[in-house]
């Protein structure tokens, strides 16, 4: 058991990363606080005072905050279908007896550790440049005319770029789920005569539930603050402005901190809804 | 598992599989392949897949035209000093809810969990302010310290769980020969932990490495890592695919070897020790 001794020393030793996460959550908090509740310009005149919710006011009722949270939500939305579906299809094959299976496996996991400028990048001129993409050679070897992705589809480019980035994570960690499904069961069902379907939904399927959570809870938090995906391919044009990127261009663009700081409160009031659920989930699983 | 296949059922499997594999894996590889092509070659029409002319020219013209190294060294320099002040941090603070649990730690660990979840662009004036003020803004030490601090809860979190696998009896068995906390620690702990705390430098280089929001916003001329560096390629003029490919080949090349060694560290340094 732990002395009196052990117990002061384990204070002390913990003391410097709480202080220091401690001073990393609170000071810039407050001052995102401070500054929402000021008109403050730094380029034109500074601080200007006090004005009470205004900025919380304006920033809603701009003209380009709904369809922010509105490509937020397509974006999200999008990629999370996206990698939940096909990373459970592939969780399901790379599960199946096959040769080479580890390779394949490095191979799916790739893209999640190429930098996210470099993703952005490949696909936005080598791939879905209207010119000389390889969509469009693709396109127009079956006769159609090639894309402008990044202007006549850019939400839809984006969803495809991230969803390319997070596959591999959603495939891993439910690759990791079924691997710990316990074998006699699936075998005992399928004694039974349960088809490949019914053993899916009933067996399989219930058993992933908890790791779909949590990759869609995880998965939602990185989601709903992408930024380099958005800053190397469109800029935050035709239609691709998420709530993430509309903060930073009013804090760095338009240099109006206080109106991107009330933004920037929602952000976090945003987050941490969707952080609660994550915590429960990892909370009970501390308990065991 | 015990379950008898047919070779037939395998066979389709791997062809699926592999097939399957390929096609996420394409970008990177036309990547790759593109690096090695002359400009002319890599618009072609029709693209050219292995028959082209192989060429190193554009790694040389990409080194000398950009001060490559200068960039990779700041990589090198951010994510590395970032991780590793990190691990000097987290590794008493894990130990210590590890070994000495108390009724908070859980909700320390928790709350810990819960900065890493606090939105970058919700604090970005107040950190650009700070380090303005500081005179740490373009600067490597100034990243060092970002980055350390948004993956610290990652860190301490992986830590905390490769800590709690070590029998606690192997402890309290060096206690009781007259251990002092200091030697335990040093030669028993340690020993066992040296696993454990690899996996976690590796993730969180890896992690630090590829960060793209506070590394383009709090970086400029001096301290721009590659991700600013490939960034830069964005503009118009500096749309030529194969050198583009020779950089991005380079950026990821190094953390794309090392990320093959770390997929299982990945699910638990990701999830936080919920999927296991």
């Amino acid at each position: 058991m732990a002395t009196q001794h052990s117990r002061s020393a384990a204070r002390f030793m913990m003391a410097p990363a709480v202080v220091l996460l401690l001073g990393w959550m609170l000071v810039p908090l407050t001052m995102t606080l401070y500054f929402s509740f000021k008109k403050y310009l730094p380029l034109r005149g500074g601080d200007l005072g006090w004005v009470g919710f205004d900025n919380y006011v304006r920033f809603v009722s701009s003209s380009s905050f709904w369809p922010s949270v509105q490509t937020t939500l397509v974006i999200v939305g999008g990629v999370l279908a996206i990698t939940l579906v096909l990373g459970t299809l592939l969780a399901l094959l790379l599960d199946q007896p096959m040769w080479g299976q580890g390779i394949v496996r490095i191979l799916v996991i790739a893209p999640f550790f190429v930098m996210p400028t470099v993703s952005a990048l490949i696909w936005k001129n080598m791939f879905m440049d209207p010119n000389y993409g390889l969509f469009s050679y693709l396109w127009e070897f079956f006769g159609a005319e090639p894309i402008q992705w990044m202007s006549q589809a850019s939400l839809t480019s984006i969803v495809i770029i991230v969803s390319w980035q997070w596959l591999p994570f959603a495939t891993l960690i439910l690759l990791t789920a079924i691997q710990s499904l316990d074998s006699e069961q699936l075998e005992a069902s399928e004694m039974d005569g349960a088809t490949t379907i019914k053993r899916f939904w009933h067996i399989i399927l219930p058993h992933l539930s908890r790791a779909m959570t949590v990759v869609l809870l995880i998965q939602t938090i990185f989601l709903l603050s992408i930024f380099a995906e958005i800053f190397v391919t469109t800029g935050g044009a035709f239609g691709s402005k998420t709530l993430t990127y509309l903060i930073f261009q009013r804090v760095l663009e338009s240099q109006n901190v206080g109106l991107g700081s009330a933004g920037g409160v929602y952000a976090i009031i945003l987050a941490n809804i969707v952080a609660i659920f994550l915590m429960r989930i990892v909370g009970k699983n501390l308990d065991k | 598992m015990a379950r008898a296949v047919t070779t037939q059922r395998k066979a389709f499997n791997t062809l699926l599989a592999w097939g399957i594999g390929l096609g996420i894996f394409f970008p990177i590889l036309w990547t790759i392949l593109t690096s090695f092509k002359t400009e002319g070659q890599a618009i072609a029409d029709p693209p050219l897949f292995l028959m082209f002319d192989w060429t190193l020219e554009n790694y040389a013209v990409v080194q000398e035209r950009s001060d490559y190294m200068k960039f990779l060294t700041n990589s090198v320099v951010i994510a590395g000093g970032s991780t590793l002040l990190g691990i000097l941090i987290a590794i008493p603070a894990a130990w210590s809810m590890a070994f000495v649990p108390s009724k908070r730690t859980k909700d320390i660990l928790l709350w810990m969990l819960s900065t890493k979840m606090l939105p970058a662009v919700g604090v970005l004036y107040p950190i650009y302010l700070l380090f303005i003020e500081l005179g740490i803004l373009d600067t490597r030490t100034g990243l060092v310290v970002v980055l350390m601090l948004i993956n610290l809860p990652i860190i301490v979190w992986m830590l905390y769980t490769y800590f709690r696998e070590i029998p606690s009896e192997i402890l309290e068995a060096a206690r009781m020969d007259g251990a002092s906390l200091k030697s335990e620690i040093l030669y028993v702990l340690t020993p066992m932990a040296i696993p454990g705390i690899a996996s976690t430098i590796l993730l969180n280089f890896i992690l630090a490495w590829n960060e793209a929001f506070w590394t383009l916003n709090l970086t400029a001329a001096k301290a721009a890592p590659l991700t600013a560096f490939i960034a830069s390629y964005s503009s118009p003029e500096g749309l030529f695919y194969a050198k583009l490919s020779a950089a991005s080949t380079m950026a990821i090349a190094p953390i794309l070897i090392l990320g093959w060694f770390s997929q299982k560290q990945l699910v638990r340094g990701l999830t936080f020790g919920a999927v296991k």
